[in-house]
């Protein structure tokens, strides 16, 4: 047999040293590595708030519709960039949540089923928009799902001398704000997830939250799609906070654990793809998932594996306070 | 607001008390009129009127599906009314987010949720802390009292799936202690806890109540209405009656709440002949 390996060796000297030989070859893969933990850490600390209500669905329509919103606002501005386009998408996905609740609420059609209707509809109002009005050398349905990282790398912008690229900043600014809403509105979020009727009576205006979320989660997905695509903004609302889901009992560690299982991921996954040669956004998901995998076997307390461990050695002493008899 | 004349409205809605006077200088903690309450538009409560005074224990009896929960909900502002007024203490509620505590059915909440026991009682002191402000030690000591007096403090920092169902309900409890309010609110709160449970919340109620807060507490067990409650409303779609117990829990009003279910009558129900 003839065939190259399926995977090639793995040389440490050439793979993981080789991305940061020379300074024009380690910026790139600098910013390659910061695009890709930005996205994890703004997509990953919003999907905590999804996946904790048991909302991911929600998060993966929102990352496809926000096609619409950008295409929308191609049509009334003329621009694929900007602040049009954050505003558009950031509408469309309190629209899509809107109309998920709406079917919902007012016809017998339980909530999965009308987060189908409504994503797949105007995702596909939004591709059609796009072929038949709005072509443009960089935008179609291809590059909203699967992004172009090099493209975006390319595309940069000069900031006090050094060239940065646009996507990194924009996602800079937005994973700033998504950081600071969630520390100074945390107690809303917390109490609207946790128990929407309690948050009503105390006048944490759970409603608003709700939309507030979702208008946030577009302006992420709009930011991170172009250089990662809708694919990797999806992986990256689920798997970093569903791992952080089996390793902790509270929501402010989860949101940690969160960034730092999609930091790992971004890092790794991006030397996973030089040495594979492969599709960054696809060894970043891999490494996510590879991550999820540990924790679901492993957890200290969730893990399969420790579980099946438990009940194999039946000698755990049970918990002190579980013994005391409560008045 | 048109103030309700005590001479004007001396209607069903409105016991007799003995000590009614209480109630006369200040606002009612919870006076509901004329409020009808429909999902899709078939009406599920209908011209209700109420009046709850300070200081009581109330229960809300009523085969299943009379809308007490319907009432709660309504009363706390989590559905459209169709018609009539709710005013607690003299305001609507909008006005005065968190005057009431709330403890809801169990079930009402994913126990998965990853906060600790200490995280679900601390949400109770949210309504009254404003925006941007973050719990300091003064709500850290109001939970700490509050988890003490359901006894849970030794529990404070698990997880809330790791408790029994007792246990649950206690939180929920300790949550809506954490509130401080006038007037509490609870939908089945001894659905399924033991009786040392239920004879412990009911004591707590009842400290409550002694320092002049108001309890409503929807209630199955028609056995023990008379020894818990100092108030029963009876209710089924419409106000079958409403007073206290003594007055209001007859073999009569149960069966016209009842419509002729009732299978078993209560041994302290009056006008037993
Ligand atoms: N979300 C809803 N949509 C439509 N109808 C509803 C809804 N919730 C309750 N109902 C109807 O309203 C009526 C009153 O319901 P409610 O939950 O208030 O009863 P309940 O007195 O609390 O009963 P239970 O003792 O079983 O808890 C029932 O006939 C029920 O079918
Ligand atoms: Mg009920």
């Amino acid at each position: 047999m003839n065939m190259p390996p399926l995977i090639p060796p793995f040389d440490f000297q050439t793979h993981v040293l080789g991305p940061w030989s020379s300074p024009e070859i380690a910026a790139g893969t600098f910013w390659t590595m910061a695009t890709c933990s930005l996205v994890a850490i703004c997509c990953g600390l919003l999907g905590c708030f999804l996946i904790v209500q048991g909302l991911a669905l929600i998060g993966d329509a929102i990352s496809h519709t926000v096609l619409l919103g950008i295409v929308v606002a191609f049509l009334l501005t003329g621009q694929f960039s900007g602040m049009a386009m954050l505003i558009g998408a950031g509408l469309t996905g309190i629209v899509t949540a809107l109309l998920i609740e709406f079917i919902h609420r007012s016809s017998r059609i339980k909530q999965d089923a009308a987060i189908g209707i409504v994503f797949t509809s105007l995702f596909a109002l939004g591709v059609i928009l796009l072929n038949t009005m709005a072509s443009h050398q960089h935008i179609d349905a291809d590059c909203v799902l699967f992004g172009d990282l090099e493209f975006a790398m390319f595309d940069t912008t000069k900031i006090f001398g050094v060239a940065i690229p646009r996507s990194a900043v924009q996602l800079t600014l937005v994973t700033a704000v998504v950081a600071s809403v969630i520390a100074l509105f945390y107690k809303e979020l917390l109490v609207s997830a946790f128990d929407p009727q309690l948050a009503a009576v105390l006048g944490l205006k759970p409603r608003l939250v709700r939309y507030g979320l979702m208008g946030l989660l577009s302006l992420a997905v709009v930011s991170s799609f172009q250089a990662v695509g809708a694919i990797l903004v999806v992986a990256m609302m689920i798997a970093p906070p569903a791992t952080a889901y089996l390793l902790t009992d509270r929501l402010p560690k989860m949101l940690l654990l969160t960034v730092v299982a999609g930091v790992i991921s971004a890092i790794v996954g991006v030397h996973v793809a030089f040495w594979l040669n492969a599709a960054t956004a696809g060894a970043m998901v891999c490494v996510a998932c590879g991550l999820f995998t540990l924790a679901f076997l492993f957890s200290p307390r969730h893990g399969l594996a420790v579980g099946a461990l438990r009940r194999f050695r039946r000698d755990d002493p049970p918990l002190a306070d579980e013994l005391s008899v409560s008045a | 607001m048109i103030p309700q004349g005590e001479q004007g409205s001396a209607d069903e809605g409105r016991p007799n008390l003995p000590d009614s006077s209480l109630g006369a200088d200040r606002p009612l903690p919870l006076s509901v009129r004329s409020l009808t309450v429909s999902y899709d538009r078939k009406a599920v409560l209908w011209n209700v009127d109420l009046d709850v005074f300070a200081g009581r224990i109330v229960g809300v009896v009523g085969p299943n599906g009379a809308g007490k929960t319907t009432l709660i909900k309504a009363i706390m502002g989590l559905l459209p009314l169709q018609s009539g007024t709710i005013l607690i203490n003299g305001k609507p509620l909008k006005k005065q987010p968190g005057a009431i505590g709330y403890v809801p059915q169990r079930e009402s909440v994913d126990w998965d949720f990853p906060v600790t026991v200490h995280d679900v009682v601390m949400m109770g002191t949210y309504g009254t802390l404003g925006l941007f402000r973050r719990p300091g030690r003064k709500q850290r000591e109001i939970c700490r009292r509050s988890l003490d007096q359901v006894h849970m403090s030794s529990y404070a920092h698990r997880q809330i799936s790791n408790l029994s169902g007792g246990q649950q309900q206690r939180v929920f409890l300790a949550r809506a202690l954490a509130q401080e309010a006038d007037l509490y609110l609870m939908d089945e709160p001894f659905a399924g806890v033991d009786a040392a449970t239920e004879a412990a919340i009911i004591e707590l109620l009842r400290t409550q109540r002694d320092t002049g807060r108001t309890i409503l507490v929807i209630h199955h067990d028609l056995q023990s209405v008379a020894d818990y409650f100092d108030d029963v409303l009876l209710l089924n779609r419409h106000v079958v009656a409403y007073g206290p117990v003594g007055d209001v829990f007859t073999v009569e009003n149960l069966r016209t709440t009842y419509g002729g279910k009732l299978a078993v009558l209560p041994e302290h129900a009056n006008g037993e002949t």
